[in-house]
């Protein structure tokens, strides 16, 4: 089946310093997709540059097609029609995505007369039926509320509503719900799940919790430093990391139960994509490294079906398994 | 049992609030009628709902702001009056660390500067040695003096956090509220500064007040950790034990809907309707719209904080002590 999106040696530099040093991932129909990675490795990034957001002064290469069709560079009212309609996103900072100053149905409405192309009684009747979807209770009245008007929670339930206008094929969820307390959290996702299994929409996840990623995702992508270091189906990827950075970042999670020890941290910091270095660039932190590690950055290479690890260990062991020398 | 540094009784604190346009303006009883106790060199944890009032009385513990109602005691005697002598000198034996270390930096001055500045401002020292200090306390926070000449934007996230945590340490506090001081770092970075505060702690003696969202690192660096709902506290127990055997309808959700990785969401307690509006405060207990056991009491009587036994205090009207026994036989 040929995928949903697929990304090629994507390449983001502003001011000639690289931030996406060659990103490769392609996302199937219907599929869910987490993206963790340290801050500013270029999750955010990566999704921003596929769908045109980016500021004019970022320099963007390589290839991104959705359903086969080149979109990296299209037209802008190709990319107007396909953001908010076949892909939808969700900003990581909900209060600012809404207009404060309309109300919840006028915002809700536009949203529907751009993508749907519905009008009159059945875009008011569509966006009542997205508040109601959403889980916001008293929906009809307050379709003629403001954003202030609603708790946090609800904002960000709004803002899915929003995203879910265009009935999107792919939904991009950058942080949704960062900074709200976990049994609201839970609320979220598990709306996000059923609407996902309602409509068959694909989504990409991107945060910092890996817990969360773990839970709502079929297959889990790790980002370092501009690149995808690991990828794997989300049980094998918590289960049995491969790649040091991804070892490191599961390993110094806290655990909720059994004995406390001390945290085993990644020692060091990321380092400065101006000053990257030239073979692997977690090499700096990573405890396995050896001198290749120093040489060129490993590519990232599949090690099962599946999955597959940027790692020179890991090309090692693959060799080996393989039957391949050395050379 | 060792001496207390922290004393709360029964403080409360609301905020006026304009609902709507022309709206009238309305009471948020953002704190009422909490109460804690924190002893020497302990941590306590904070955690619940978001807006339940944990970051305001973190401040009221701190005495940057005063409760409308209630008392902090800090080693046996009431706090100062805000600005006179006697509160500073009491100020500068506490210190806070907040969310965002880049809001808390000036972007213009070179951290060392900052790192100093609480010593200038307390008159600690002569010049010579509030430099050693300064040095001291790099060191303290794993950084180097080369790190000292930089600007905040020319160090990480995690760094930068270390900048402050050294200079909140610089006129050797006996007593820290730390804000939610590692959710804005990647895990990698966040148990670096985790690891730094316990020793810290070990090394120094220091007791803190730690507020978080994150129910692991809350549990990795608490000694008793207390939940709120809506400007109250409703349970309060050892770090392993709440976490392991929350008793609290509440609590329990917030164990159970924090996700782990390698636990698929089986037996997920999912809360059905919607965070309360602290503007409109349900009756009875807070909880129970949300509240998956409510019982019809639940709606007209507000259940009272009360140990039910093994360190554990709970306000609910389905959890009456001694719990050891109820555990035991279900
Ligand atoms: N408009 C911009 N101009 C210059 N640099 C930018 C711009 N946007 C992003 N960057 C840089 O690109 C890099 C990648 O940023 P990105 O926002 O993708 O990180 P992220 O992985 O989403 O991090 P976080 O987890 O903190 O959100 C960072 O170093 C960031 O500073
Ligand atoms: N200065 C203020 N004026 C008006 N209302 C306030 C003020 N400070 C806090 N509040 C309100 O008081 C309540 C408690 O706020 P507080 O910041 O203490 O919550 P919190 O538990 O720290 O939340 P979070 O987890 O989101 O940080 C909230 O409803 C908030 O909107
Ligand atoms: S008092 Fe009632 S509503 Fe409140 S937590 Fe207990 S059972 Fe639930
Ligand atoms: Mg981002
Ligand atoms: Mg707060």
């Amino acid at each position: 089946m040929a995928p949903l999106v697929n990304i090629e040696g994507l390449r983001v530099a502003f001011g000639g310093v690289p931030v996406l040093r060659g990103v490769d991932l392609t996302l199937g129909k219907g599929e869910a997709l987490g993206l963790v990675g340290e801050s500013g490795s270029g999750k955010s990034v990566t999704w921003l540059a596929a769908l045109g957001l980016l500021p004019r002064h970022a320099k963007v290469s390589g290839s991104v097609s959705l359903d086969g069709r080149e979109i990296l560079g299209a037209p802008a009212s190709l990319l107007d029609q396909i953001r908010g309609g076949r892909v939808a996103m969700i900003f990581q900072d909900p209060a600012s995505a809404l207009n404060p100053v309309l109300t919840i149905r006028k915002q809700l409405c536009e949203a529907l007369a751009l993508h749907r192309d519905l009008s009159g009684k059945t875009v008011k009747a569509e966006a009542l039926r997205l508040l109601n979807l959403v889980g916001i209770p008293d929906a009809a009245r307050r379709l003629a509320a403001y954003p202030h008007e609603f708790s946090g929670g609800q904002v960000q339930r709004i803002m899915i509503a929003m995203a879910l206008a265009g009935n999107p094929d792919l939904l991009i969820a950058d942080e949704p719900t960062t900074a709200l307390d976990a049994t609201i959290q839970a609320q979220i996702l598990e709306l996000l799940s059923t609407v996902r299994r309602e409509m068959g929409m694909a989504m990409v996840l991107i945060s910092h919790d890996l817990g969360v990623v773990a839970e709502n995702c079929d297959r889990v992508a790790v980002m370092y430093a501009g690149r995808i270091v690991e990828q794997a189906p989300a049980n094998q990827l918590f289960a049995d990391p491969v790649h040091p950075y991804a070892q490191g970042l599961i390993g110094a999670l806290p655990p909720l139960d059994g004995p406390r020890r001390r945290l085993t941290a990644i020692p060091g910091t990321v380092p400065d994509p101006a000053h990257m270095p030239r073979g692997c660039a977690f090499a700096p932190r990573c405890v396995f490294a050896a001198e290749p590690c120093g040489l060129a950055a490993p590519s990232l290479a599949p090690i099962a079906d599946d999955r597959a690890v940027a790692c020179i260990r890991a090309e090692a062991s693959r060799r080996a398994l393989l039957g391949i020398a050395a050379e | 049992m060792s001496a207390l540094l922290v004393e709360v009784s029964s403080i409360s604190r609301s905020y006026s609030m304009r609902s709507g346009m022309f709206g009238r303006s309305t009471a948020v009883h953002a704190v009422d009628g909490v109460s804690l106790t924190i002893p020497k060199g302990d941590t306590l944890g904070l955690v619940g709902e978001s807006g339940s009032g944990k970051s305001t009385t973190g401040r009221i513990v701190l005495g940057l702001e005063p409760p409308d109602r209630g008392e902090v005691r800090f080693d046996g005697k009431p706090m100062a009056i805000l600005g006179t002598p006697a509160w500073r000198a009491q100020r500068a034996r506490m210190q806070m660390i907040f969310q965002d270390p880049l809001g808390a930096l000036d972007r213009r001055l070179p951290v060392a500067t900052q790192i100093r500045e609480p010593l200038d401002i307390h008159g600690l020292g002569a010049s010579a040695e509030r430099e050693d200090r300064v040095r001291e306390l790099l060191r303290a926070v794993e950084l180097t003096p080369a790190h000292g000449g930089r600007y905040p934007g020319a160090l990480s996230g995690g760094q930068r956090q270390r900048i402050v945590l050294a200079r909140a340490l610089a006129t050797k506090p006996d007593f820290l509220v730390c804000d939610e001081p590692v959710s804005a770092l990647d895990v990698s970075i966040q148990a670096q500064v985790v690891n730094l505060l316990c020793d810290l702690q070990a090394q120094l003696g220091l007791t803190l007040l730690f507020i978080s969202h994150d129910l692991r690192v809350v549990r990795q660096i608490s000694n008793v950790v207390a939940v709120m709902y809506l400007g109250r506290i409703v349970e309060v127990g050892s770090a392993d034990d709440l976490f392991a055997r929350p008793e609290h309808p509440y609590t329990q959700a917030l164990v159970s809907a924090s996700p782990a990785p390698g636990r698929r969401s089986a037996g997920r307690i999912v809360l059905a309707g919607d965070p309360p509006n602290p503007a409109a405060r349900p009756q009875g207990c807070a909880f129970h719209p949300r509240c998956p056991r409510a019982i019809a009491r639940c709606a007209s009587e507000v259940p009272v904080l009360s140990s039910v036994g093994g360190g554990r205090q709970v306000a609910c009207h389905l959890v009456t002590g001694p719990r050891a026994e109820t555990r035991d036989a279900a």
